[in-house]
């Protein structure tokens, strides 16, 4: 009996000497992505911002090679947008991409148009990359998360994010959570610009006030992407001579922020 | 070499008389099974680099008969979390003690004939009856095995059906009549098997040896054959070919499905792996038997017969890395997504547990083929050499083991000045682990080699030229493999860290076959001491049990791996897995899981052991006293 109990003790021990080990270690689990459907009506540029950052850090298993190890750049310890334009410029570039955001978005469908030297495919001298196209599977991010995740890296660094909010979801779709606590959309312009209070700063409409600057000619000072960016990150870029006092709006719909951004961009002061 | 023990009466030569149709039976089926296979290796493509995650083989026309669509063209289900059934227990962990359970009977009743057969060929090539009856009982373990290989492999089909209806609906519409092949060739193997077993005495000389070798031929084939066409349902779920990527729906035949990028690397890893573990598994019942021996006749047969196991168990083992290489490159060159994921995302970790197990391996073959030094006088020459040995694989544990970081509070890392300690962060990465690996690798096979080298004495004129020789392959084969790691691994860019294992591997490849050939040669008219088998001590045996514990182990928490890799699919960018267990458990879970498969699988193997035990126990008359007593060491 002795011959059976001490051989079966001692490999009882070893199993379970293996099984500590996992006991030792980083306790880790890995989620399966989220499927829920986006409510983009509800989006605000910052929320819009934070789900990009959360596709990165997840869903779009971004960070798998994007990191310190060297697998592929590490998107975060440099200006993506800065370095997109250089990017655009060197004559390696095999995409059609003429701005950051257009090299960003195509970077990720089409990672083979720029290889970073040193990243490429072994043995393909960086004309192949490695990266999966990140709509495809297994990754399959929708056009709105990959806007999302552009705008994320746009504004990590503090750049303007130039990436349209995604348009609201067609009729039926995505509008229960909308519909509950959150206060009602604005159907146009004048109520979103109501909604918010810009008028209480701004001179615009039929309203004038000195805290911020006039909108009244804004359409003909700044461009489009610079009034979005206004609004999206009012603290970017303070207007000389005002004080940066203007607050986030974080409430603020993707529809309502275009409808106010397509409303100012025709602010050229002529129709008054 | 066989037992020289007092009771081990060599018998007369094999009777060889009548027409040698034999022989030519044997042959002639070893060729043709040869070719069955070198055909298959070939037109599966080998080496699968065109394939990838984003370029699944389509071909047109498939899953349409006749123009209009059939079942093939539809698209694979995309079932929700409701449409799976629940039983109040959580799915995955049925499937997963089931279908390891299974595969762990699997690998030894396929893997046990395989040297069984070369055992006997052994014994018959050298008209030794000690190597035929080893054979037998070795044979003895692996069918109580292959009955309870069934009855798992049955759950696990009923466990599937019934937990994942639409996932099963899927696989059985993509590999459709093949699952019927796979049923024949289960009852092929099965009344194989019988016949191989019972039929080990009534074919035991002459032509009718051969007769009995040719169904050992036929049994292994069909079991290997059996063995890649289940592979080909792993390898599809986790790099799926022959069908529209977008779709799922067929496109391509059943040869297209089935010869995935991941199919001959699984193939030749379980292979290996099953050889290996079926060799530990039948060492673990030579110690308990010797342990439980009571006579010093019975002590030298079962430590011959343990040493063979271990033998058997190590020779799989050493190439088993190679393989995993190849696994893991086509895992690359398939999906690098995937292989990131495994080896250095969240999978990772288990990866030091992998160390400790390897670890635990190489420890325990090491220490049995030192201890069997003691079983030769000429065993006592290289017995320095042990501490040297000891040293490499003490200290290449410890480099295996060191993980890159671990996470830290800020702290920590503030007193670290980095994620990584300073000086051991570098031994945390890749690179440093291979060059731990590799001379692991070549230092057991200097192990094996000093043991091999132990009961001889060396005469040929070129001794001295030949030992030098060996020194230095060993001495080159060293360098290179650090050289190869510390360059490649923290000189150039990641994408190049993987070239370093390719003159690693080949440098320790290099070692083991010219160590193999060197002694072949040197062997030539070499003086053989006398061996003393039995004469080891008991705890030598310990090492034995270790084998097939860690071997285990290692098998549940690879295979886990090697599924988990597929994240969230069950067939992998195809099908989605939308059951409630999708998700990578935490590694306790992993661990307890694999503890509880091991323990499991140990109950079962105890229930073998006691079963062949008591195949040859025979109740004495009640006159007697009605004691039970031993039979005997027959098969």
């Amino acid at each position: 009996m002795n011959e059976l109990i001490k051989p079966l003790g001692f490999s009882v021990a070893l199993i379970l000497i293996f099984a500590s080990v996992t006991y030792v270690l980083p306790q880790m689990k890995g989620e399966a992505p989220d499927e829920k459907e986006v409510d983009v009506g509800a989006l605000t540029m910052d929320s819009f911002v934070a789900m990009g950052e959360k596709l990165y850090q997840g869903k779009g298993t971004c960070t798998l090679c994007h990191n310190k190890l060297g697998r592929a750049p590490d998107l975060l310890t440099y200006d993506v947008a800065k370095t997109s334009l250089e990017r655009i410029a060197d004559s390696r570039y095999q995409g059609k991409a003429k701005d950051a955001e257009g090299y960003l978005r195509e970077s990720m469908l089409q990672p083979g148009a720029y290889v970073v030297k040193g990243f490429g495919k072994k043995g393909s001298n960086d004309t192949e990359s490695p990266m999966p196209a990140v709509d495809q599977a297994p990754i399959q991010l929708s056009e709105v998360e990959i806007g999302a995740v552009i705008a994320y890296l746009q504004k990590k660094d503090g750049n303007p994010v130039t990436v349209a909010l995604p348009a609201a979801a067609p009729a039926g779709q995505g509008k229960e959570d909308a519909a509950g606590a959150k206060p009602a959309l604005a159907q146009n312009a004048e109520e979103a610009i109501a909604k918010f209070g810009c008028a209480a700063c701004h001179s615009i409409l039929k309203t004038e006030a000195a805290i911020g600057p006039s909108l009244k000619d804004v359409g003909k000072r700044l461009k489009i992407d610079q009034i979005r960016n206004s609004i999206v990150d009012p603290k970017a870029e303070i207007a000389k001579g005002y004080p940066p006092i203007m607050p986030d709006f974080p409430a603020m719909t993707l529809s309502e922020l275009e409808m106010i951004v397509q409303f100012l961009t025709k602010q050229t002061g002529t129709q008054l | 070499m066989a037992p020289e023990h007092a009771e081990g009466q060599r018998i007369p030569a094999r009777a060889k008389n009548g027409p040698d149709w034999g022989r030519r039976l044997f042959f002639a089926t070893l060729i043709a099974i040869l070719i069955f296979f070198w055909w298959m290796l070939i037109h599966s493509g080998g080496v699968a680099g065109k394939h990838g995650a984003e370029q699944q083989t389509t071909s047109a026309g498939g899953g349409q008969v006749g123009g209009e669509p059939s079942a093939l063209s539809l698209p694979a289900p995309k079932p929700k979390r409701a449409d799976y059934p629940g039983i109040g227990v959580s799915s995955r962990t049925v499937v997963w003690i089931v279908a390891q359970m299974h595969l762990f009977f699997g690998a030894l009743v396929l893997a046990v004939p395989i040297f069984v057969l070369v055992i006997e060929v052994i014994g018959f090539k050298t008209d030794d009856d000690r190597y035929d009856d080893m054979a037998h009982e070795f044979m003895k373990v692996s069918l109580t095995a292959y009955a309870i290989t069934a009855l798992f492999g049955g759950t696990l089909a009923l466990s599937l059906f019934l937990l994942y209806p639409d996932f099963m609906n899927y696989m059985m519409r993509v590999f459709g009549s093949q699952v019927l092949v796979y049923a024949v060739l289960f009852f092929l193997e099965s009344m194989l098997l019988y016949i191989y077993y019972y039929g080990w005495d009534a074919l035991r000389y002459g032509n009718r040896k051969w007769v009995h070798m040719t169904l050992g031929l036929l049994l292994n084939a069909v079991g290997t054959t059996l063995l890649v066409v289940a592979n080909s349902w792993s390898t599809f779920m986790m790099a799926p070919s022959g069908i529209d990527p977008a779709t799922g729906a067929v496109t391509g035949n059943i040869w297209e499905i089935m010869k995935g990028p991941l199919w001959n690397p699984l193939n030749l890893h379980r292979f290996l792996a099953n050889i290996a573990f079926g060799g530990a598994v039948v060492g673990a019942y030579a110690a308990f038997k010797f342990l439980s021996a009571k006579t010093p006749a019975e002590k030298a047969h079962y430590d011959w017969m343990g040493y063979t196991s271990n033998f058997t168990a190590i020779l799989a083992f050493l190439p088993l890395p190679f393989a995993g290489y190849w696994m893991m490159a086509e895992v690359y060159a398939y999906s690098q997504q995937m292989g990131i994921l495994a080896m250095g995302g969240i999978l990772a970790w288990l990866f030091v547990i992998q160390a400790v197990l390897i670890c635990t391996i190489l420890f325990a073959g090491n220490y049995y083929l030192w201890t069997g030094m003691a079983r030769t006088e000429g065993g006592e020459r290289y017995r320095w050499l042990v501490k040297y040995i000891a040293l490499v694989l003490v200290l290449g544990f410890l480099v295996w083991v060191t993980p890159h970081n671990v996470i830290y509070s800020g702290s920590e890392v503030a007193r670290l000045g980095g994620g990584s300690h300073p000086v051991l962060g570098p031994l945390g990465i890749m690179p440093a682990k291979n060059i731990a690996v590799f001379l692991m690798l070549i230092f057991t096979f200097l192990s094996f080699q000093l043991y091999r080298r132990a009961d001889k004495l060396i005469t040929v004129a070129w001794r001295d030229w030949g030992n030098a020789l060996m020194v230095a392959i060993y001495i080159v084969a060293c360098a290179n493999v650090i050289f190869a790691g510390v360059y490649y691994g923290y000189f150039t860019n990641t994408v190049y860290k993987v070239g370093s294992s390719v003159l690693q591997v080949s440098s320790t490849a290099v070692v083991i076959v010219s160590g193999v050939v060197i002694d072949t040669l040197m062997f030539k008219g070499a003086k053989t001491l006398p061996v003393f088998w039995g004469k080891v001590p008991d705890r030598s045996q310990y090492a034995l049990f270790a084998l097939p514990i860690a071997f285990t182990w290692l098998m549940a928490l690879m295979g886990y791996i090697r599924s988990s890799m597929r994240t969230h699919w069950h067939v992998y960018a195809v099908m989605k897995d939308n059951s409630p267990d999708n998700f990578i458990p935490p590694l306790q879970t992993v661990g307890n899981m694999v503890t509880a498969v091991t323990l499991l699988f140990l109950i079962f193997v105890l229930f073998i052991f006691w079963i062949a035990n008591l195949s040859g126990t025979r109740q004495v008359p009640p006159e007697t006293g009605g004691k039970f007593v031993a039979a005997g060491n027959a098969a």
